[in-house]
Order: structure tokens, then C-alpha cells, then sequence
């Protein structure tokens, strides 16, 4: 007998809330962390924190109560808006901060490429879900398409970080579809000068800097490498068990810029140490994978696809952040999700979750 | 190659994902460890390195936050001030035991409830090293008791800040205002550069910007000191400091001073904004004093008061509580943002726009019968005496006959009767140079349409001819609109504040007297014959005020007027006595003085004190002998 798994009759409350117990339970704990965190790096922060939580974990409940087929019907819908949004910004958009990202839908403020970090894996999952996997060269090539003009579209903006994370979220997903490892190579070699090309037209003067500071922080103490010196000693001074809570002298004596928001780990890690950060990696890790044997068990080769590209997606954040944060990677403004102080990403984050456990509950098993 | 014919087979994809799925899961993990070998590097093996640097990581920018400018009175009183007072604090990390600490304290020391529940708050929320306020304002005695009793007590200091003070508080609260806390509406103005009534011009923004206010706790919240906060406020400055691995500072090591902010001198005379609180002798209202040719503002009184010290460190609740419901309103601004229906002192404005229009002639007269209907009314509309016939302008404005103006008021129509009005000024707000005044009312056809979607009815233009009804009008515009007929038409936008100076002197800068457009009246004899009536109000045998005029030793010009606070029944009469003092009449009066030279404009509302002619009219004498002769008199003994 097939049945609709789990049914709203039967299982724990989790199931019949269509959520996944492993899941809900390490988001949660993420959430903690934030709210502790944030509690010690600027208190003021906690209750607005708290709300945005709360918000994200209403959009996950409610994503995840609609079936994936509605998922499948909306997604071509959905890109098309996220594009159309996209287009204009860049003709009518508020300037935020020197770049045009925000939109203004009466009095509220929206960013079309938090959408897109959705509408782009959902797009890509839904082209390849009637092809033959793995695509031949000139599917691939029409999904590269998809991928390549929402990018181009967010890097004009600009916006380097959501537009490389987006991209991401698109390419996972065609590496999830099986494309050969020879195709991959080649395109890697013909991405090459392209991303000389990028350095020397597509970027601003303060990404080119980004990304030299990056490799010789020490060359600019005061300046620019300021953040990564500070957050370096921020963690290393923090040793094997941390300084304990609200105890961090250097987040707590603001030689720590952007405490609450990108470099919110180095605020744990001076309080929490090298076993805390052990813990909260964990926890990261334990997400991933749990995505990833969601993925696998996933019917369609829809919900398969946008799984995989979603929580691929969610690595990303976590590892480039953490990354920048220790010193191996440049700054690139990406927050840690759900720990970090911010509003829009979080909610996309939830988002995303919640639509991963819409497919994950809805799926049809056999009764044995 | 050849076109091959592919079918979708499911087993197979499952199985090409599941082998990318393991592989992605491999990827992450490594990849994960490669950030735990970073921490492992940064945290175990570096980890002295980054200790060290940690503890060395001391030096750090500190903002200073600039004195605030002083407030001067026209005669160089300081009204605000900035006094060092004492406070106690304590540092956590180096107190010994806290509770007993607190409790020697209290020996000590007077520590209300309030203040320790704060103090504990604060202790949650903040680093142990961080110095945590526990009493404000420690009197000499207090400090000095603690400093004995120092070396007992590790962990406590006194230290002084710098905390606005207003030596007249009450008499100064409704113009020079207070400051307060910043709170968070304000840090977002700041960063949006826009809102919360500060004055927003380019000049100013340089100064109201969020990091301008690093180092500053407080903002000016009402009054002078919120209007002239880019003035009053100074620039921010910086200091490199050393500091211990917990933040005490050891050295200075690089210093840019802030600039403090720049003096103001008021147009206030703060003897005559005494003089006329003082005239009030205990009742409510507001008076206003305007010099005519500049428009410098010399009193802007409304009482009751309050004291503006109470917000400098925020106000308790019980007193605020106590403050804001009591039925006397002392927080609010009658001066200001007071509307009040203008009564009887429209008449001269009324009697100028007949006589210019050409609705009436100057010997024009009717007879009153202390009533007046319109055609096909059944409504009679009352006067407040028969004052029989021969009643032409003249004698309707100094004995203040109703039946004349709902006369002359039918005749002119509401749209050109509000028109001439607005010229001098009702119904729009003056443009006085601090924020918050209301804009009156000057009712036309139109805003009757929008605002209420109902068409004018002819009696409204009755009662609006004797300024009932809708029109409203406050302190303020009633003393700049009387300073504009002083001087025939002449219009200056009222300004409180006279000068900007540098701090310490020098440089002092004058603001100029803003001209607004004048009002036009072609036939300067009819500016005569109101300006001739309004004189008869005060020294002629019938005149409304004449207790006023009797023994003065100037001339003086004026119209007294009375606003009803509620309806009367059409036949009932209105006795004083039996009316409960909050329902009894508002007392008003306009006036300026000396009437060929006039030096002073003032607009006076007395709220319930019934008539104008009794009980406002005598305040404004007050204030104009103060103004005229009081300070001669001052100098003979």
C-alpha cells in the first residue's frame, strides 16, 4: 500500500508537522549559539535576533507543509520574477550602501537576490528533472544559461559574494546531475582567463583590495588588513577551551570590527576555544550531511537536484565565512548562517530548509 | 557522432547521485577539516603568539565627546550650563564582595531602590571591568565621605562628568527646552540624516551624523536645544589610547580635541519672561512677546511650568507619571503648540479687511440689539451686551460689538475673510526658529470640503467674523500677527535665538531679522482708524481694557478677547458662577505699546479666566511696564 509518509495520522509531532526531528533539532541549536553569541558581542542586538529567528522558523514550518509537486509548478514562475526583479534593480533600485541591491515595495525594503539564491538551484533542478542524466553537451550548455544571466545580473549590482553563492548554488546542482569530471576540467581551463579578465575589467578597486589584503594582511595593519589580524588574534588567543563566555577581552574592547555580524566567529571562537569551534563545526557538518542522505533519499530527480544544490549552498556560507574569519579565504562579506546578526539571508537560509523537508515528508513509501 | 535516442532511467540517476552525493560528502568533510587544522594552528600551536598580541592589543581609539555649547539670555544670563557633578561608581571585576561593598555604600551614601535595581541590571549586562554608575550627583559631603573611606572599599570610584544644567529651570523650560538621553528613533534620524525635528540643511548635517555622536549621550530633546542641536552639539574628537589587556587606559598616546560646541544668546529677556510668569499669579496660559521690527522673540512664556533638570538624567517614572496626567498640563507647550479659538482679538484684523476690501465704510453704522439673524434663520446669534445705535467700526472694536462684525463678516464671505486674514499670518505656522508650534486654523470653504466633506454654512462665517468657530490660533501667531499690525503691515518671522558665538568668545555672528512679504493695504488711513480704535480699547472711557490704561504712563493699543469653552444652548445665558472652572471661559489679549514706537507685541490667553478685559489685559500691562519703564526704575535707587 503506498502511502503519504509520514501520514498526518501517525508518527511524532515532528512528522506530522512535516518537519525532519534531526534537522529541526541542530538548527536550533545553531539558533542558540547565535543568541549567545550575539548576547555577548552586543546584547542590544538579542531581541531583534531573536524575532528574525523567530520569522525563519515560521517560513520553514510553512514551506515545508507544501507539497514538492507545487514546488515544481511555481519554479519556472518563481525565476522569472527573481530576474525580472533583478532587471529592476539595476534600473530603479534604492542605492544601499554604494551598490544597487535593495527594492522598494511600499516602505518595504527587499533584496531580489536572496531570491534568486532559491529561484536559481529550483530553476536548474526543474530544467534537468525531464532529462536524461547525465545531460549532453547542449542541455548542459542551456543550463549553463540559466546559471550564467541571474550571475551576471547580481555581479553588475555589485555584488560579488551573493553573485559567486548563487552561481554556486546553480553549478552544484549540475554537478549533482553527473556531469563528466573531462567536461569539468575543460571548463576549468576555459574559466581560467576569464577570471584574469574579471580581475583586471569586473572588479571595484575596494574588491580588488579584498582580495590583496587577503594574501599580505600584515602589509596593511591599520587599513584594510585590520579585520583579519584582529580576528586572528581574536581566535588564537581564545586556546583550547576559550576564555568563556562574555569574557572575550577582544571582541569586548571593539578591536573586533563587525563583531556581530561577519566575524561573529571570532567572538566564539575567543570565548569558546578550539572545542567549542570543534562542536559548532559539527554541528555545520551534521546539517550537510544530513541534507545529503535527504537528497539520496529523495524520489524525483527534482527534489534530488535542488536538495543537493541547496545544501551544498549552505556549506559554502559556512565554509568561506569560517574560512575568511580564520585567514584562509579572502573577505568576502558572506555572515555565518543563522548565527550570524541579519535579517534577509536568514530568512532564504530557513527557507531553503523548509523546503528540503517539504520533500523530504511528502514522500510516497511502500508500507512493508 | 551519432544522434542517439536517450531514455530517462531512473535507476541508473539514482544511482549517479548517490555516487556524487558520497563524493560531495567526503569533499565537505575534508574540507571541514581543513578549517579544524586551521584552528588547530591558530588556536594550539600559535597559541601563546596570539596570546601575547591579545594582551598587547592595547591600543585603541577612543572618542571624546565635545562640551556642549552654552545658552545666554539677550543680557548674557545663562540659562543653560554645563556643571560637574559627581558620580559613584563600581567596578565589578575588582570588588572584593559585592554585597557588602553595596552595603557599606549605603552607609554612606543615599541609594534609593531604583538605582541599585539599575545597578544590578547593569552588572548583568555589562564586562566585569567596565565602571558601572551607581548614584548620580553626589554632593560634596557624599563625595567626600566616600573618599575617606576609599581604601576600604577596592573596586569604587567617584568620578566627575560634565551634566547639562539649567539654573532657572522651570522659568526657561518651555524655550530653552532640555536634553536627554539619546534613544534609538534618534540614532536612526542621525544615521538617516532625516526627521526627528532637527534642522536638516547641509551645513547641519556635517555635524548631525551618527559618528559625530560616538562619544555623546546626550541630545536636545525639546525647545532651543533640540532646534539648534548642530550648533549647540560641537564636533566629536579622537584619542589613541593604551590600554591594559582589560581595557584600563594607562596612557594617551595621540590626541585630536573635540571642538565644543558653539554659545547661543537668546532674543529672551529672562527679567520679562519673569515678570510675566510672575504676572500669572497662579493661573494657566501663555504669553508671548515680540519686539515688531525684528521679530525677536522676548518672552514665550506658558505656565505652569515645569523643571526641564528633571530629563537631564531621566526622569522617574512616578514624577513623570505625575507630570504628564495632571489636568494642568505643565509639559505642554501652551505657547507653542497651544490653539486656542482667538475670540474677539480678530476683530481689529476683521474690522482692516471691511474697510479695505470696501464692504464698509469708515461712518458706516448699525444698530445693535445684542442679536443678529441671518435671512430665513431661525438661529439667533448672540452678543454679550445690546450696545444700541450708532455702532460704526470704531465702536465696535473698542466696546468689541459682535452684531457689527457678524455683520461685516456675512458682507466679506469666509473665502475673502480667511484670504485677508492669512496675510498677517493665521492659520500657517510663524516659522519660529525652534520646532513644535502648531499651525492654527483659518477655516476656508475648501478645507471644510476636505477635511470634513461638508459644505460651509453662512453662519460659520458669522461666528468666525468674532473668532469662534473653527478658527484657532496660538500664542505665538497671536503675538506675531499683532506685531505685524503694529507696525502697518511690516512682517518679521519671530526668532528666538539672536546670536551664534564661539565658544570663549570671539566670533560672535547675529542672525539678521527675516522679513516675511508684507500685508497689502493700499489706504494707509485705514490702518489709522484700527490702529486708532485699538488705543481707544485701552485709554478710551468705553474701552474694553480701559483698567489697564487708566494710569499708564505710554500708550498703549490693544483688543481684549474671550473664547468659549463650550456651547451654550440657544437660550441659555452664560453665568460665570455656575460654570466649573475648567469649562469657564479662556481671557485673551492683544496689545503693543508705545503705540507711535512700538517696541513690544504681546499675545496673552488666560485659560478659564474668564474675561479678557479683567484678567489677560492686566497681565500684558504687567509685562510692558516691565519692559518700558522697569528697568529705568531699576537703576534710580
Amino acid at each position: 500500500m503506498i502511502l503519504d509518509a509520514p501520514t498526518s495520522l501517525r508518527g511524532s509531532l515532528a512528522n506530522r508537522l512535516h518537519l525532519d526531528l534531526p534537522l529541526l533539532i541542530a538548527l536550533l541549536l545553531l539558533s542558540g549559539v547565535s543568541l549567545a553569541v550575539l548576547y555577548s558581542a552586543d546584547s542590544s542586538r538579542v531581541d531583534q535576533q531573536l524575532l528574525r529567528l523567530a520569522v525563519g522558523f515560521v517560513v520553514m514550518l510553512v514551506l515545508a507543509q507544501i507539497p514538492p509537486d507545487n514546488y515544481i509548478r511555481w519554479t519556472p514562475w518563481l525565476y522569472a520574477l527573481a530576474v525580472g526583479l533583478l532587471i529592476a534593480v539595476l534600473l530603479a533600485g534604492i542605492a544601499g550602501k554604494g551598490a544597487q541591491r535593495w527594492i522598494g515595495i511600499g516602505g518595504f525594503r527587499f533584496q531580489p537576490s536572496e531570491l534568486m539564491k532559491l529561484a536559481m538551484p529550483m530553476m536548474v533542478a526543474w530544467y534537468l528533472r525531464e532529462v536524461s542524466l547525465p545531460p549532453s553537451l547542449k542541455k548542459l550548455f542551456a543550463a549553463v544559461l540559466i546559471v550564467a544571466i541571474p550571475t551576471l545580473l547580481i555581479a553588475k549590482q555589485p555584488d560579488l559574494g551573493t553573485a559567486v553563492l548563487v552561481a554556486g548554488a546553480g553549478i552544484f546542482v549540475l554537478l549533482f546531475s553527473g556531469i563528466p569530471f573531462k567536461v569539468l576540467g575543460f571548463a576549468s581551463l576555459l574559466l581560467a582567463p576569464l577570471a584574469g579578465m574579471l580581475w583586471k575589467f569586473g572588479m571595484h578597486d575596494y574588491q580588488r583590495q579584498r582580495v590583496l589584503t587577503f594574501l599580505t594582511p600584515e602589509s596593511d595593519p591599520l587599513g584594510a588588513g585590520y579585520h583579519i589580524i584582529q580576528s586572528k588574534i581574536a581566535i588564537g588567543s581564545g586556546g583550547l577551551y576559550g576564555k568563556g563566555w562574555l569574557n572575550g577581552t577582544q571582541s569586548h574592547l571593539e578591536f573586533l570590527p563587525e563583531r556581530h555580524t561577519d566575524f561573529i566567529f571570532a567572538v566564539f571562537g575567543e570565548e569558546f576555544g578550539l572545542l567549542g569551534g570543534t562542536l559548532l563545526l559539527s554541528v555545520y557538518l551534521f546539517i550537510v550531511w544530513r541534507g545529503l542522505y535527504i537528497a539520496a533519499q529523495a524520489q524525483e530527480p527534482y527534489g534530488r537536484l535542488l536538495i543537493g544544490g541547496l545544501i551544498m549552498t549552505f556549506f559554502i556560507y559556512f565554509f568561506i565565512n569560517i574560512g575568511m574569519v580564520a585567514g584562509l579565504l579572502p573577505v568576502v562579506g558572506l555572515p555565518l548562517p543563522l548565527v550570524s546578526f541579519g535579517g534577509t539571508s536568514m530568512v532564504t537560509i530557513m527557507a531553503s530548509f523548509g523546503i528540503l523537508m517539504s520533500i523530504h515528508t511528502h514522500r510516497k513509501l511502500l508500507k512493508g | 557522432m551519432a544522434k542517439r535516442f536517450t531514455l530517462k532511467d531512473p535507476i541508473r540517476e539514482a544511482h549517479l547521485f548517490r555516487t556524487r552525493a558520497i563524493a560531495a560528502a567526503v569533499l565537505t568533510t575534508l574540507l571541514v577539516f581543513v578549517l579544524l587544522a586551521r584552528l588547530v594552528h591558530l588556536q594550539v600551536h600559535n597559541h601563546d603568539h596570539f596570546s601575547t598580541l591579545s594582551n598587547n592589543n592595547r591600543v585603541a581609539v577612543q572618542p571624546i565627546a565635545p562640551t556642549r555649547g552654552l545658552i545666554f539670555d539677550r543680557n548674557g544670563v545663562v540659562l543653560a550650563e554645563n556643571l560637574p557633578t559627581y558620580i559613584l561608581e563600581v567596578i565589578p571585576e575588582r570588588v572584593e564582595d559585592m554585597e557588602t561593598t553595596l552595603a557599606a555604600l549605603r552607609k554612606l551614601v543615599n541609594v534609593a531602590d531604583s538605582d541599585l535595581k539599575r545597578f544590578r541590571e547593569s552588572v548583568r549586562r555589562k564586562r566585569r571591568f567596565e565602571a558601572i554608575p551607581l548614584r548620580f550627583q553626589l554632593t560634596d559631603e557624599e563625595v567626600a565621605r566616600v573618599a575617606v573611606n576609599r581604601h576600604r572599599l577596592p573596586g569604587v570610584e567617584i568620578n566627575s562628568r560634565l551634566t547639562r544644567h539649567y539654573p532657572l529651570g522651570a522659568l526657561t523650560a518651555h524655550v530653552v527646552g532640555y536634553v536627554g538621553r539619546i534613544n534609538q528613533r534618534e540614532l536612526n534620524c542621525l544615521e538617516q540624516q532625516r526627521g526627528c525635528g532637527f534642522d536638516w540643511s547641509d551645513t547641519s548635517k556635517e555635524l548631525l551624523q551618527r559618528s559625530n555622536y560616538s562619544a555623546t549621550n546626550r541630545i536636545g530633546k525639546v525647545g532651543v536645544e533640540r532646534s539648534h542641536e548642530d550648533a549647540l552639539h560641537g564636533k566629536v574628537g579622537f584619542q589613541k589610547v593604551e590600554t591594559n589587556a582589560r581595557g584600563r587606559v594607562l596612557r594617551i598616546l595621540e590626541r585630536t580635541p573635540p571642538v565644543p560646541g558653539k554659545d547661543l544668546h537668546l532674543n529672551i529677556d529672562i527679567g520679562l519672561q519673569q515678570a510675566a510668569q510672575k504676572a500669572f499669579t497662579g493661573e494657566r496660559g501663555a504669553l508671548v512677546a515680540i519686539e515688531p521690527k525684528t521679530g525677536a522673540v522676548l518672552a514665550l512664556v506658558s505656565v505652569p511650568s515645569y523643571d526641564s533638570n528633571l530629563f537631564v538624567n531621566g526622569i522617574d517614572s512616578a514624577t513623570y507619571t505625575k507630570l504628564s496626567q495632571s489636568l494642568f498640563q505643565p509639559l505642554f507647550n501652551r505657547a507653542l503648540r497651544g490653539q486656542y479659538p482667538p475670540g474677539s482679538t480678530t476683530k481689529p484684523f476683521v474690522g482692516l479687511a471691511g474697510l479695505e476690501l470696501g464692504d464698509i465704510g469708515p461712518d458706516d453704522k448699525q444698530v445693535c440689539r445684542g442679536h443678529y439673524q441671518l435671512e430665513g434663520e431661525e438661529r439667533h446669534y448672540r452678543d454679550w451686551t445690546r450696545h444700541g445705535p450708532g455702532v460704526d467700526v470704531h465702536r465696535s472694536i473698542v466696546e468689541s460689538c459682535d452684531v457689527f462684525f457678524y455683520d461685516l463678516a456675512h458682507k466679506l464671505g469666509i473665502d475673502r475673510l480667511s484670504g485677508f486674514l492669512r496675510q498677517f499670518g493665521f492659520g500657517q505656522p510663524t516659522g519660529v526658529d525652534i520646532g513644535g508650534e502648531a499651525g492654527g486654523l483659518m477655516p476656508t470653504r475648501e478645507w471644510k470640503r476636505r477635511t470634513r466633506h461638508e459644505a460651509w454654512y453662512p453662519g460659520e462665517t458669522l461666528i468666525t467674523g468674532i473668532g469662534q468657530g473653527f478658527t484657532l490660533a496660538t500664542p505665538l501667531q497671536m503675538a506675531s500677527t499683532t506685531a505685524a499690525l503694529a507696525i502697518r503691515g511690516q512682517r518679521m518671522q519671530p526668532q528666538v535665538v539672536r546670536a551664534v558665538e564661539n565658544s570663549g568668545g570671539g566670533n560672535r555672528e547675529t542672525l539678521p531679522a527675516v522679513a516675511l512679504k508684507p500685508v497689502s493695504v493700499k489706504e494707509s488711513s485705514n490702518w489709522d482708524r484700527i490702529l486708532n480704535a485699538m488705543e481707544q480699547v485701552v485709554h478710551g472711557s468705553r474701552g474694553t481694557a480701559r483698567r489697564i490704561g487708566r494710569d499708564a504712563p505710554y500708550q498703549i493699543a490693544g483688543k481684549t478677547g474671550t473664547a468659549q469653552v463650550f456651547g451654550i444652548a440657544q437660550d441659555a445665558e452664560y453665568v460665570e458662577a455656575d460654570v466649573v472652572k475648567l469649562l469657564r471661559d479662556h481671557a485673551l489679549f492683544i496689545g503693543f505699546a508705545p503705540v507711535d514706537e512700538p517696541q513690544i507685541a504681546i499675545g496673552v490667553i488666560v485659560e478659564n479666566g474668564g474675561s479678557g478685559g479683567a484678567v489677560a489685559a492686566p497681565i500684558a500691562r504687567q509685562v510692558m511696564d516691565y519692559h518700558l519703564i522697569g528697568r529705568q526704575e531699576e537703576k534710580k535707587p
